[in-house]
């Protein structure tokens, strides 16, 4: 119990010392910005420390952080919508070749279509409102979701599923305890990407709806020309991602495949 | 009492009959090793008798309470820690957390699993550790019969010949009884009762051979001679060590 416990601090702490190599990448692109600043002035390209002075200055305004709360929710809602419809239908499909023949087509073709093409449809059909935020987030991840589940099942090693059910496993254990935890090294690529995409599908949603948020905030930037503002809330919209990806999957992430820290051979731990 | 009986078993692959009228009996306490040579579907018909595969013909009779696999290689979950892995052999037996846990335990001590092992995942674990929990497994539900589908191929000879005896202490001596797979003549003979000898082809058992003595008790003179006197006067036999897979196919 003492071991596992202590274990799994160690893992916490590593991660967490993890995020110098992450700070350390962010420090790359804030001198690369400074150098775009300095060449083409503040009114294009305002400096890294102008607008984190902004920034500040905006989350100083209760409002804001409720804006901010607002599009998290939205993309967060059809991120779980996505996350849900996806990986029920991948793992069907995963598991029957016909309705994976059947729903490829499909997946292509909604990959195909560019979000923007389902934000116009939506407010024809839902107006202009958090609905349309939330089904335009949940239309642009879900195809990737269902991917990574439907690859994860397809993929899973078969001779595992003979052991399981030579141990005695019913079926909905051999789903949980064998075939899920494998479709796991697909399925959460997928999450990720599915996040970020589910991030920039509310945020232009919102910008094109007129529905509040971030959206609507960037919306007003750009009609008062208001660049540090516009950059100031692409930033908070790019942290409330970084805060949900590694703050909540990430970690999830490293508690189900903490075995493949341990499959690492000696040397290359970090 | 019979614990296995297979009748007149057939099975099509692909359109091609691998296995066709093939019967074989296992009674309680007794080991029975099925040897042939590489190809000759020796494993399908192990899978076909567990349950794993469904024969194309013929009917399979099991008289067992509870059995158990263990496969060539040893399919633990690579996520799970060894303990977790024995403890799969539990998921068909009904039992509180802590007779779970001893268990386990008396699973893995029964084959030489050091505790501090018990928290690896399989990753850190050599060949024939790995091997050991994956026959941990199959123990800890306490089966009637097990089946082993040639378990110890990949293993060097020094750790083959522990694992075998392993099998002796703990199955063929303890009055369970099993199908053991193989196509080593000499493995066959440390560990079983009787050997049942599959034709190259699947066509049928070509003969069933009793060997002296219980397994544990047959000096290692005994097995070599009677190894080399089956190889050598037995027809039968010389087909064991046939290993031209194209040749059957």
């Amino acid at each position: 119990m003492m071991a596992s416990l202590a274990n799994r601090a160690a893992r916490i702490a590593k991660f967490i010392w993890s995020g110098w190599a992450g700070l350390a990448g962010l420090a790359v692109f804030s001198s690369v910005w400074q150098f775009g600043a300095e060449i083409y002035g503040s009114f294009v390209l305002p400096t890294p420390a102008a607008t984190f002075a902004t920034l500040i200055r905006l989350l100083q305004i209760p409002e804001n952080g409720m804006l901010v709360a607002a599009t998290g929710g939205r993309a967060l809602l059809g991120f779980a919508v996505a996350s849900t419809i996806g990986g029920f239908c991948g793992i069907v499909a995963g598991y029957h070749p016909a309705v994976m023949r059947l729903a490829r087509p499909q997946v292509t073709l909604l990959l195909g279509i560019p979000p923007i093409a389902w934000i116009v449809l939506l407010m024809i059909w839902f107006g202009s409102g958090a609905g349309t935020v939330v089904a335009t987030a949940a239309v642009a991840a879900l195809p990737m979701v269902f991917v990574g589940a439907a690859e994860g099942i397809l993929t899973r090693d078969r001779a595992l599923e003979d052991m399981a059910r030579m141990v005695g496993l019913s079926p909905l254990r051999r789903l949980t305890a064998v075939a899920m935890r494998q479709m796991l090294d697909m399925l959460f690529p997928a999450l990720v990407m599915a996040l970020g995409t589910a991030f920039k599908a509310a945020v232009m949603a919102e910008l094109l709806a007129n529905a509040g948020g971030i959206g609507g905030e960037l919306a007003n930037a750009r009609s008062s020309l208001d660049v540090e503002a516009a950059l100031a809330w692409v930033l908070l919209s790019v942290f409330a991602l970084l805060a949900v990806e590694y703050g909540f999957l990430q970690p999830l992430r490293a508690e189900a495949e903490a075995w493949r820290e341990a499959a690492r051979p000696w040397g290359v731990r970090r | 009492m019979n614990l296995l009986e297979l009748k007149s078993i057939g099975h099509v692959y692909l359109g091609r009959a691998v296995l066709d009228g093939i019967s074989l009996t296992v009674a309680e306490g007794e080991m029975v090793a099925l040897v042939g040579p590489s190809g000759c579907g020796k494993s399908t018909l192990a899978q076909i008798a567990a349950g794993l595969v469904t024969a194309r013909h013929g009917q399979v009779t099991r008289s067992y309470r509870h059995s158990a696999f263990v496969f060539q290689e040893p399919r633990l979950l690579p996520w799970a820690t060894v303990g977790a892995n024995v403890g799969l052999g539990l998921a068909g037996v009904a039992t509180s957390r802590r007779e779970k846990s001893d268990k386990i335990a008396a699973a893995c001590r029964r084959v030489s699993l050091d505790e501090a092992d018990w928290q690896k995942f399989p990753s850190q674990l050599s060949g024939g550790m790995r091997q050991r929990t994956a026959i941990a497994r199959a123990l800890v539900g306490d089966p009637d019969f097990i089946y082993f589908d040639e378990p110890f191929t990949a293993l060097d000879a020094a750790l083959r010949r522990r694992m075998q005896d392993l099998v002796i202490s703990c199955v063929a001596n303890t009055g369970a009884g099993g199908l053991f797979i193989t196509h080593d003549i000499q493995e066959a003979l440390r560990i079983c009762h009787r050997i049942a000898v599959l034709d190259r082809r699947g066509q049928g058992i070509l003969d069933c051979v009793s060997v002296p003595d219980a397994p544990g008790q047959r000096s290692d003179e005994l097995v070599f001679e009677t190894a080399r006197r089956l190889l050598r006067d037995h027809p039968l036999f010389s087909v064991v060590e046939e290993c031209d897979e194209r040749r059957i196919a």
